[in-house]
């Protein structure tokens, strides 16, 4: 079942965490598709089960973003969570991760902070990188979410 | 027609500069660094005569339209004004929205057609696609001056400073108003901006590995929702120092005044202390250039880095 963003948050903030970092940060990955859950199913959406580049996340990432181009803001924070993964893979394999993991868990919080603004407030992220004002209409080209 | 390095270089020594709101007020120290470190480096730039707002958040989010026209004048002003081919604008937002006016007269008719109408009516040129170039303090410095000509300009230097570029989300999103960028080569990355890494490297900075540079400061919502921005300011904030950055160098008023700000409230509302210090990038290179810490308005910074550049031997 989907955590909602407070249950995420408050999961980051806990300091309750896998001892493994490799196991930790399948778990970071696992928030951060809740998080885009959250962000989908609350525009109406079913989540996709599909991956990109063998990650989920960026598949939701990418159904999030459709018809939203503010969504895009969060786009490389999806992609430094999927890299800090791969890296804590690889490093987990010599027995290191720690630091990378922590990092990882940084980065899963603003994505979590990010859509959780975005969902409390609309508008986060549309003055900066992708602005759409307030009297513009939704891109009608492109199937909102996907549904 | 191929653009070369010595074009770019002779085109960008003497640019149109539009400092916009923000550099007047808030982030005058930005304004002060840059136009210290340009003198000092012998880069021209001259004020584009009679600016206005670039139409920002505000106007933006009511009628597009408008702001459109609001940049168009500018690079108007810069292009009948000052007789200028080069506009350069150290703000994201200025930048961002000068780009986005130029792609919006190129692409969309209605913006091209209301540009032409209030230009008309307020008696001064319009301004037609092409007419200009918009560029940033990045690209300034970076191709204007040349990263080898900086080299040879590093008296003393950063001293190995770890520093955490943040570019914030205007400077790269989104993709299409930057037809210039994610090339390839020498060009800026679309992903994972380097311009303000490159040159600060020069200037004997250890950038760390900072992953959120792009990442959204919470600029928008500083007043409707001051918590929100403060939680994404003090994640930025945290992941420098666990990056291991003693500096996080910006080039966006909006993200460094929010970072000052917030990192204050982070303190006072939610009890969490960091002590990474927030500087603008002109200002680190204006330093490693010897040039003086009050001359590049250090001390006006809300965030108190100068005792940490004594210590380490930079200021």
């Amino acid at each position: 079942m989907t955590r909602s963003i407070a249950q995420i948050e408050e999961w980051l903030e806990s300091g309750e965490r896998a001892a493994d970092p490799l196991e930790h940060a399948g778990e970071l990955v696992k928030a951060g598709e809740e998080v885009l859950e959250n962000w989908i199913l609350a525009h109406g959406g079913t989540p996709t089960d599909e991956t990109r580049e063998n990650f989920r996340l960026l598949a939701l990432h990418r159904q999030g973003a459709k018809g939203d181009p503010s969504f895009n803001a969060c786009r490389e924070t999806c992609r430094e969570i999927a890299y800090h993964y791969n890296l804590v893979k690889l490093e987990a394999a010599d027995g290191r991760g720690q630091d990378t993991v922590a990092m990882m868990r940084l980065v899963t919080k603003h994505l979590v902070l990010f859509i959780g603004g975005k969902l409390r407030e609309a508008g986060l992220g549309d003055f900066c990188c992708s602005s759409r004002s307030l009297r513009s209409k939704p891109d009608r080209k492109v199937d909102y979410l996907g549904v | 027609m191929t653009d070369t390095i010595d074009d770019r270089k002779q085109r960008y020594k003497k640019v149109a500069y539009y400092p916009g709101c923000a550099l007047e007020g808030s982030a005058q120290p930005y304004d002060i660094s840059t136009r210290a470190v340009g003198k000092h480096l012998g880069l021209q730039l001259e004020d584009v005569k009679d600016w206005n707002c670039c139409g920002a958040m505000e106007v933006k989010n009511i009628d597009p339209e408008i702001q459109t026209y609001l940049s168009s004048r500018v690079m108007s002003q810069a292009k009948n004004k000052n007789g200028a081919d080069v506009v350069m604008a150290p703000c994201n937002g200025c930048y961002h929205n000068l780009k986005k006016a130029e792609y919006d007269i190129a692409n969309k008719p209605k913006s091209k057609e209301t540009v032409e109408k209030i230009s008309a009516k307020a008696g001064h040129e319009a301004y037609h696609e092409g007419e200009i170039e918009t560029i940033h303090a990045l690209d300034w410095i970076k191709w204007g001056y040349g990263e080898e000509e900086l080299r040879a300009k590093i008296k003393g230097g950063l001293k190995g400073l770890k520093v955490a570029n943040y570019y914030g989300c205007m400077y790269t999103r989104p993709r299409h108003i930057f037809p210039e960028k994610g090339k390839g080569g020498d060009s800026e990355s679309l992903t994972k901006p380097h311009y303000m890494d490159d040159l600060l490297a020069i200037a004997g900075a250890e950038n760390v590995d900072f992953p959120l540079k792009t990442a959204c400061c919470g600029g928008a919502h500083s007043l409707s929702d001051s918590d929100m921005s403060t939680k994404l300011v003090l994640n930025i904030l945290e992941a420098a120092e666990a990056a291991g950055a003693e500096v996080i160098a910006t080039e966006c008023p909006t993200c460094h005044s929010g970072l000052e700000m917030h990192q204050i409230r982070a303190l006072k509302r939610l009890s969490k202390d960091t002590n990474v210090k927030v500087v603008y990038f002109t200002q680190l290179l204006g330093l490693a250039m010897g040039m003086s810490p009050r001359k590049l308005g250090i001390h006006a910074n809300v965030s108190k880095s100068i005792p940490l550049l004594k210590e380490r031997g930079i200021a």
